[in-house]
């Protein structure tokens, strides 16, 4: 540690900090635009230049190193005076159309200008016009004349997204931010740039000119849609969300979020909301009032389980709903005595699962690996955040090995992260691949490899020793299974050896788990537990009254197309969803909020349930989900769902504790696989992971976007 | 291109390059004609004799003391210490304490660059030295290589001069070739790999740091400092980085001996110096003098001002240093400390002369422009100062100047110098101020009678 004094005070900080972390530490506000903490240090704004005893020259806070005794003052005349002239310099070209600018009112440019600037400019010559650029459907670039070349979207670009879309060109005056000629920023993490940049060049293009900063309310809220939990602040103006920013949480999201977490509230304004309840009669849709539709309902599903037996009635729900919902999903279907409930719709292999699967290690662990095999994930458009703070461990070393089937995760570009090792095999190989490294693994311990990794014949090749090596060496470390390795026909086969392979050599496993809250579901049992029909078996035909809860099979599952036909034999489906969805096939169509609109917890890949408030009032007759099936539990006549707030549902379902375990059958081990099989496991791609995100006309136009759908076709 | 088209070249522009008898006591354009510049020449000259030294190979005795032929490493830098050579590339630091900078000891990767990118306004010095004299800084760089203990070197020549590029790449061949460059240079233990590189013309990839930033591959702009090249230079490793004159200094000091060099010119400013005169004289070219000579003496080398006419001001070191007027210029000697004692620097030692007929503001006009068009652009004060203040002086140039325009070019140089990265910042704002200083009246005079004091431009 290493004492300075700054402004009188005495301040420790590490060895090796600079003057701006130690401003930091005591609470004392120096003045910058290029420093970020995040970022690496540029030191090109000026704006923090302090006086340093025994410097002559002012010297920049961002980048001066502490050294024992250094003693810094940031408000002698010395230091103001070299302020106020770089905010002089900023502003000599800046345009000052701070009234139509969309960063007005939370400018860091603006707010220094008040107390760094002058009230009049001294500058009389002509200003410099920097033309716009088009970089695609997220950020808008209209205005680049009010760039101030901190150059920190240049540099998220290359340490955090991992890819440089943005650079600056030309020299002097003439310094452009743009990318290369012709292209556009197409990274999944892109909305943080604008975040970042501390004027008004980068603004987001949905929200260009929609609403002023001070008109909105800022309310907390959690990310539906991948399994990090992003915190988020969503920005509300007449009962409407406008905006969508990170809300910082150093554990979870950092400062950041996915463009999916960011810009997926368009879907809430959709004018494919659903307003009210609608019901199916003679192949024409009504509108009726939510009496007419419960009762129609709860009618319905008493009759159906009184003529075909309570295993006729079934639930398929998605783990994007919240916690309180699927509890009380699950909770409906078993007072009904029916076992046909399950979250797992992308998966095939649908064990009756005792533990809840989760990531193994807590995200931010993530960050400080030294060792990880990622086993079956397309990872930055999966868990972009995830990908994100793997790429920090790779930018500290650590060694990343992979194993994925689609050749355009092939290369480390794809992956914009440094990979030790990358394996592009079949999916119907994983298991030989994985069992490859097994056995190096044996090889190199001198232990005995289980007998499944004989059985599928596994030897240990250059690259599984390669793997093996480097798995073995190090600390902190981790096999993470991907979507697609959750999803895999032999899943549990994958699972038992990554498990082998972890305990042999230290690491933790984990699943990245696909969903919001997909380590909800599990917890509160929204899958069979005894002799339920799972997934696939409900999709396959097989029930009379369907529940589906917030998804849309036709999308959201492992049967695709075919889910519509076979739902369609049912007497009665219930869809609730905030949109007009599955209507080819459903015959009621009940409103149910979006996370937006109810109170409700997500759990994690880590397994931190994370509760949150409504942010604005529910969209027309819309109705929270949780109180939509507690009042058909009454009207079922059920026992227990007399719950007056979600947050007594909560407490119900969250009365066991939750069980993390990502286990495998011991057996699985010692016998060989099933047999084979051809079909790729089933994976959204990023912006159609849930029926917010297909909804959201931004998102849909992005290059992400557009190469899923070309594709798909 | 041979050596008589480009001697054509230099005649038509009526500049002497550094072909004539003027030089005093010359010692990297000692007995330079154009087409000795290759390797047999060299050698007659005496070219690789220090190198053989140091390394033991030429024959000479072992040292009494050490037992052992050559010299070692800290002998060598003993030596350049003693003989006070600074860099001759425009900050004058001295190269024996530089070079002693470097980690001796560190495990990986040491580079040697040396800084050929010569972009200074007014200086051609290091151009002649690559052009007709190669092989003196291939030696100097190898027995440099030798004092750090680095086996990778890189000469980053500047774009504009291509075929001193081309003739380096040639004069590399024949050293290659001859066993002075390579794995065990001469039979000795000691490998040194020196490659060439060419730079695209930017100005701001003179600045040590930016240069670095080139060579790796990218965008030529200032890395901030601390850290210094010493401890993380090209590709993140220690690096030492010398002009090319200077580098072409140090096989005369380890033939010599410190002492002599020092000798040569007075203390603390050891050797000759090259000085690129331009402008108005009769013989402009580049001259190589002993440090502390007078300027008078200078000027009278390169024939006196042009047509006789009176001196009227001089910028002593290159486009970025202070202009002088003629009184003080007359009375000081060409040295560092000489210079800078009368508000100036020796810089580059690039001497632009100007006589009565130049006017001062379109002097300042052309030399601002210069500084805005060669920013980099990555830091506040440069990027916007040096357009600002092009700006301003083009404005009373033109005779649309205010009464407050020279208060606010001084204050707005004023606000750049000391708050940049690099020096390009104090470099744009340097020559502006000194203008002002010395010659505001006439700055004043255009703003009042929206023309030049001086009589229509030649």
């Amino acid at each position: 540690m290493v004492e300075i004094e700054l402004d009188g005070k005495k301040v420790e900080v590490l060895e090796g900090s600079m003057v701006m972390h130690a401003a930091e530490k005591s609470g004392t506000y120096i003045p910058h635009f290029c420093y970020h903490k995040k970022l690496s240090i540029a030191a090109n704004c000026r704006m923090c230049l302090v006086d340093v005893e025994k410097a002559p020259k002012p010297m920049p806070a961002c980048a001066t190193p502490v050294t024992q005794g250094m003693v810094v003052r940031t408000k002698t005349d010395k230091a103001l005076k070299a302020q106020k002239s770089v905010m002089e310099f900023l502003l000599i070209n800046h345009p000052l159309d701070c009234p139509i600018c969309d960063q007005g009112g939370e400018c860091q440019l603006q707010d220094l200008a008040v107390g760094y600037g002058g009230s009049s400019s001294r500058y009389e010559e002509e200003k410099r016009v920097v033309f716009h650029k088009d970089v695609g459907p997220l950020i808008s670039m209209e205005e680049m004349s009010r760039c101030i070349h901190c150059t920190r979207c240049v540099r998220f670009g290359q340490e955090v997204a991992g890819v440089m879309e943005l650079g600056m060109s030309h020299r002097g005056e003439h310094s452009e931010i743009e990318t290369f000629v012709g292209q556009s920023v197409d990274s999944e993490l892109s909305g943080n740039m604008i975040d970042i940049c501390p004027v008004g060049a980068l603004t987001s293009k949905p929200f260009r000119y929609q609403a002023r900063t001070w008109e909105l309310s800022r309310r907390k809220s959690v990310s539906p849609h991948d399994s990090t939990g992003a915190n988020l602040v969503v920005q509300v103006k007449n009962q409407q969300v406008m905006r969508v920013v990170p809300l910082e949480n150093e554990a979870v999201n950092e400062c950041w979020i996915a463009d999916r977490d960011r810009y997926s509230y368009e879907a809430l304004n959709s004018p494919d909301r659903l307003k009210q309840p609608m019901i199916k009669q003679g192949g024409q849709w009504t509108e009726v009032d939510w009496t007419t539709a419960l009762e129609y309902v709860a009618n319905g599903l008493k009759s159906i389980a009184a003529d075909h037996g309570a295993q006729s009635v079934g639930a398929l729900v998605s783990p994007h709903s919240t916690l309180e919902e699927l509890y009380l999903a699950a909770q409906l279907m078993r007072g009904m005595g029916s076992d046909n409930i399950d979250h797992r719709l992308r998966q095939v292999e649908l064990a009756p699962g005792s533990g809840v699967h989760w990531l193994g290690v807590p995200i931010a662990e993530l960050s400080q690996l030294q060792r990880a095999l990622v086993v079956g994930s397309n990872l930055r458009k999966d868990h972009p955040l995830f990908a994100q703070r793997l790429r920090q461990a790779a930018r500290r070393g650590a060694h990343l090995h992979t194993i994925t089937c689609s050749a355009s995760l092939s290369s480390p570009q794809a992956w914009a992260m440094t990979l030790s090792s990358s394996q592009v095999v079949p999916s119907q190989a994983w298991l030989k691949t994985l069992a490859d490294v097994a056995a190096a693994v044996a090889a190199l311990k001198s232990v005995a490899a289980p007998s499944l990794i004989d059985s599928l014949g596994a030897s240990a090749t250059s690259e599984a020793a390669a793997i093996a090596k480097s798995l073995l060496g190090g600390d902190r470390k981790a096999v993470l299974l991907g979507n697609a390795a959750a999803h895999h026909p032999q899943a549990s086969v994958l699972l038992a050896i990554a498990n082998w392979i972890g305990q042999e050599t230290g690491a933790t496993v984990g699943y990245l788990t696909e969903a919001a809250n997909t380590l909800g579901a599990q917890w509160v049992k929204a899958q069979p537990q005894a002799q339920g029909l799972n997934a696939a078996q409900m999709l396959g035909g097989t029930l009379k009254a369907v529940l589906l809860l917030n998804t849309e099979p036709v999308s959201d599952s492992a049967a695709g197309a075919s889910a519509a036909t076979q739902l369609a034999k049912a007497q009665m489906v219930v869809t609730m969803s905030p949109f007009k969805a599955n209507m080819e096939f459903s015959d009621v169509l009940l409103p149910v909020s979006p996370f937006s609109e109810t109170s409700g917890t997500f759990v994690n890949a880590e397994g931190r349930a994370q509760s949150f408030h409504a942010v604005v009032k529910p969209f027309a007759e819309t109705r929270p989900a949780w109180k939509v099936l507690r009042v058909l539990g009454n009207m079922l006549g059920l026992q227990s769902f007399e719950y007056n707030t979600s947050q007594e549902v909560l407490a119900d379902a969250t009365r066991l504790p939750i069980h993390l375990n990502n286990a495998a059958a011991p057996e699985l081990l010692a016998s060989a696989p099933s047999a084979t099989f051809q079909a790729d496991p089933v994976v959204a791609s990023i912006y159609q992971l849930d029926g917010l995100v297909r909804r959201a006309p931004s998102l849909q136009l992005t290059a992400d976007a557009r190469q899923a759908l070309e594709g798909a076709a | 291109m041979n050596a008589s088209q480009i001697l054509s070249q230099f005649a038509a522009t009526g500049v002497q390059s550094c072909f004539h008898g003027q030089h005093i006591t010359p010692q990297i354009y000692a007995d330079l004609n154009g087409s000795n510049w290759r390797l047999k020449d060299y050698e007659a000259r005496g070219g690789y004799q220090a190198l053989k030294k140091i390394l033991g190979v030429d024959g000479s005795p072992p040292n009494p003391d050490t037992g052992v032929a050559g010299m070692t490493q800290d002998q060598v830098i003993a030596t350049v210490k003693e003989s006070a050579l600074r860099g001759r590339g425009g900050a004058g630091f001295p190269t024996g304490l530089k070079w002693s900078f470097m980690p001796r000891q560190f495990p990986g990767q040491k580079y040697l660059v040396c800084n050929s990118d010569e972009g200074e306004p007014g200086t051609c010095k290091d151009r002649d030295i690559l052009m007709f004299n190669p092989h003196i800084v291939i030696e100097g760089m190898a027995i440099a290589a030798y004092a750090m203990g680095i086996s990778v070197g890189y000469n980053y020549i500047h774009g504009e001069i291509f075929s001193a590029y081309d003739r380096f790449e040639e004069a590399l061949e024949e050293a290659r070739a001859a066993g002075l460059l390579g794995n065990q240079i001469l039979g000795s233990g000691f490998s040194f790999q020196l490659h060439a590189h060419h730079g695209f013309g930017a100005y701001i990839c003179g600045e040590e740091t930016a240069l670095l930033e080139s060579l790796e591959g990218k965008k030529g702009q200032p890395r901030f400092k601390p850290p210094f090249p010493a401890s993380y230079g090209l590709y993140g490793k220690p690096t030492t980085i010398n002009n090319t004159e200077t580098f072409a200094a140090v096989p005369w000091i380890i033939r010599n001996g410190g002492a002599a060099y020092l000798a040569c010119g007075k203390p603390n400013n050891g050797g000759t110096k090259i000085f690129s005169i331009s402008g108005d004289v009769e013989r402009p070219g580049n001259y190589e003098i002993p440090l502390g000579t007078p300027f008078a003496k200078l000027l009278e080398l390169a024939g006196g001002v042009r047509g006789g006419r009176a001196l009227k001001a001089v910028i002593p070191g290159g486009s970025s240093a202070p202009i002088l007027p003629a009184h003080i210029m007359m009375d000081i000697t060409m040295d560092y400390d000489g210079i800078a004692k009368a508000g100036s620097m020796l810089g580059s030692g690039a001497v632009i002369v100007m006589d009565d007929t130049r006017c001062m503001v379109k002097s300042l006009q052309r030399l601002s422009y210069f500084y805005m068009h060669e920013s980099c652009g990555q830091c506040t004060p440069c990027r916007e100062g040096t357009g600002w203040l092009s700006r301003v002086v083009d404005r009373i140039e033109q005779g649309q100047g205010r009464e407050e325009d020279m208060q606010l070019l001084d204050n707005v140089a004023e606000n750049i110098q000391g708050r940049t990265i690099c020096a390009l910042g104090d470099a744009a704002a340097m020559p502006v101020r000194a203008m002002i200083k010395h010659f505001r009246p006439e700055f004043e005079y255009h703003v009042a009678h929206k023309i030049c004091m001086v009589p229509a431009y030649v």
